[in-house]
């Protein structure tokens, strides 16, 4: 290791821990909202390790969300709740190979909207299960879990995304996927199977979702495939992950904080207006943050680095 | 000359773009420690045929194999890992990546595979080899036409070929620099290494080449040694035009 990794390391462990103590404020508002924060920053993150590199925007957050929560709801009389995390994880893995195969080999136009279009699907196939296998639409998530344990188990989880994520980015897997990015042409006549590359990462990518949609479950109580399979969540994902930039690790971490805030006051304040915020927030963003906040950063720092010289 | 085992055989290779044969049933052999140059006029197939050697594009009829065994019909990652690496008409780099990590790419998934500081260590023997590894460190950006080619080359080198595509990889250079490029593939050609080039610089075909095919409008028109096939009556009029024969 570098010493400049092991200073990494150590901040990110400080930060870690910090993050870490939110619930003993006792502060139920400040929770909530931690938990948001942790929420966004798992799933952008995790985002960010299939998109940036490969380019390919997907809006299947949702879809994925969705199936892990689904999972917990279904299963939560019946199954210790452990189970059905892994379960989630697997389904999510797995769901994210079959539409990687299904597409991953096409041009990034038609995955777009192939994983807009999946999220619905599912949807409509989890109300068509419960509508003719009885049961009603609507599923009860009772467990002893409060928002305290929910944020400790999200802060674990995004430390997981970032572990991987560092990993990745020393691995051949990395390397194969930064040369996808620049050139898949390229990428190919070097001997990169890229289709199994973009489909690897994107499973880790689908896991990590499923598995927040998971451990979300019990923190809504009462759950409809409407709200569990939302699509504004998926663009509210790249949304974050641009604005924040994805060419760093932490990168989307940097556009979560400030953005969660932001709906969190628009929703207070305007809640009709929550779309129309996310549309000119996306412009905004495309127009003068085409690398996110740290890519505009680290511009700025280079610039100044050569002015100072 | 051609004494040595066949590395490539192509036999009856055809590609056909909707109603445009590109490569109409071409059959060469190319052996091993030589240098086979791929010539003829615009647009008579020579980059089709190694777009359908390398795997970029998918034969319509035929069949590629490599020391023995069939790579048509493999992907073109496959096809490099069993030795086949190319260059590009249109140079390609990765300009995201710093000059010895383009090489690196080469030495990490190809042929022969490495890891690490093997691999670092290998793509600078590399850069050493084109003459650009004080470049080692240097965003692609920065590099002159000549040196991304020769970077292009190096990332080739790096995975140790058992054949080695050139397309046009002199087009471009200027008269110095042609000097240049042309020593650097005789260096090749001297560490035994098996080539095929496609190239319309006919000096370089005269001091490079151990055997040349000439295409015209997707056909084998000739082959041979390259003063026997420029000297051929059929190769000078596709070169000329009929009107000019
Ligand atoms: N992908 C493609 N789709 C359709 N037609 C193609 C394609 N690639 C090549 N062709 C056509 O096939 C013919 C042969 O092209 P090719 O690029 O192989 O020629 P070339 O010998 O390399 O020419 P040049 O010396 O100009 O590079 C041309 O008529 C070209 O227009
Ligand atoms: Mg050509």
């Amino acid at each position: 290791m570098t010493s400049r990794e092991t200073r990494t390391l150590v901040i990110a462990v400080i930060l870690f821990g910090l993050a870490a103590l939110l619930p003993f404020s006792g502060n139920g508002y400040y929770i909530s909202i931690g938990v948001t924060i942790a929420m966004y920053v798992v799933l952008s993150t995790s985002w960010a390790l299939f998109s940036g590199p490969t380019h390919y925007i997907s809006l299947a957050t949702a879809a994925f969300y969705g199936l892990g929560t689904m999972i917990v709801a279904t299963g939560i009389e019946m199954v210790p709740y452990v189970v059905l995390l892994l379960i989630s994880a697997v389904a999510g893995a797995v769901m994210a190979a079959l539409v990687g195969l299904a597409t991953l080999r096409l041009s990034g136009v038609y995955f777009v909207i192939f994983t807009l279009g999946l999220a619905e699907m599912i949807r409509q196939l989890v109300s068509w299960l419960q509508n003719n296998l009885g049961g009603s639409r609507g599923l009860y998530v009772l467990t002893d879990l409060t928002e305290e344990h929910i944020y400790w188990e999200l802060l674990a989880l995004a430390g997981f995304v970032f572990l991987i994520g560092w990993w990745i980015g020393r691995s051949r897997l990395g390397f194969a996927m930064r040369i996808i990015g620049n050139d898949e042409t390229v990428a190919a006549h070097c001997g990169i199977n890229t289709a199994r590359s973009k489909i690897l990462l994107f499973m880790v990518s689908g896991m990590v979702a499923a598995l927040v949609g998971a451990l979300l479950a019990p923190r809504w109580t009462y759950i409809e495939p409407n709200i569990a399979f939302s699509p504004l969540l998926s663009f509210e994902v790249v949304i974050m992950a641009l604005l924040g930039g994805t060419k760093r690790l932490w990168g989307p971490l940097v556009g979560v904080i400030p953005f969660t805030i932001l709906l969190e006051v628009i929703e207070a304040n305007y809640p009709s207006q929550t779309i129309l915020v996310l549309g000119i927030a996306f412009l905004l963003i495309v127009y003068l943050v085409p690398h996110g906040v740290v890519g505009r950063l680290e511009q700025s720092f280079a610039k100044f680095r050569k002015g100072g010289n | 000359m051609a004494s040595g085992k066949t590395v490539l055989s192509v036999r009856g290779v055809t590609k056909q773009f909707g109603g445009l044969t590109a490569v109409d049933h071409v059959d060469f052999d190319v052996h091993e420690h030589e240098v086979v140059g791929i010539i003829g006029p615009n647009g008579s197939g020579k980059t089709t045929m190694m777009n359908l050697i390398s795997g970029a594009l998918k034969l319509t009829a035929g069949q590629i194999t490599l020391q023995g065994s069939r790579i048509s019909g493999l992907s073109a990652q496959d096809i490099n890992r069993r030795g086949v690496s190319r260059t590009f008409q249109l140079v390609k780099m990765l300009p995201t990546l710093t000059v010895i990590e383009n090489v690196m790419a080469g030495a990490v998934f190809g042929h022969k595979r490495r890891w690490g500081y093997e691999a670092e260590d290998f793509a600078h023997q590399m850069l050493n080899k084109v003459g650009i590894d004080s470049l080692a460190n240097a965003p692609v950006s920065s590099l002159t036409y000549i040196d991304q080619k020769r970077l292009e080359l190096a990332r080739c080198l790096a995975s140790e070929p058992e054949i080695l595509l050139l397309d046009e990889w002199l087009a471009g250079l200027n008269p110095t620099e042609l000097t240049t490029g042309i020593e650097l593939i005789k260096t090749l050609r001297s560490e035994g290494r098996t080539v095929i080039l496609v190239e319309h610089v006919m000096d370089a075909i005269r001091s490079l080449c151990d055997n040349c095919v000439v295409m015209n409008t997707g056909q084998k028109i000739a082959q041979g040694s390259p003063a026997k096939v420029l000297s051929d009556p059929e190769v000078i009029r596709a070169y000329l035009g009929d009107d000019d024969a």
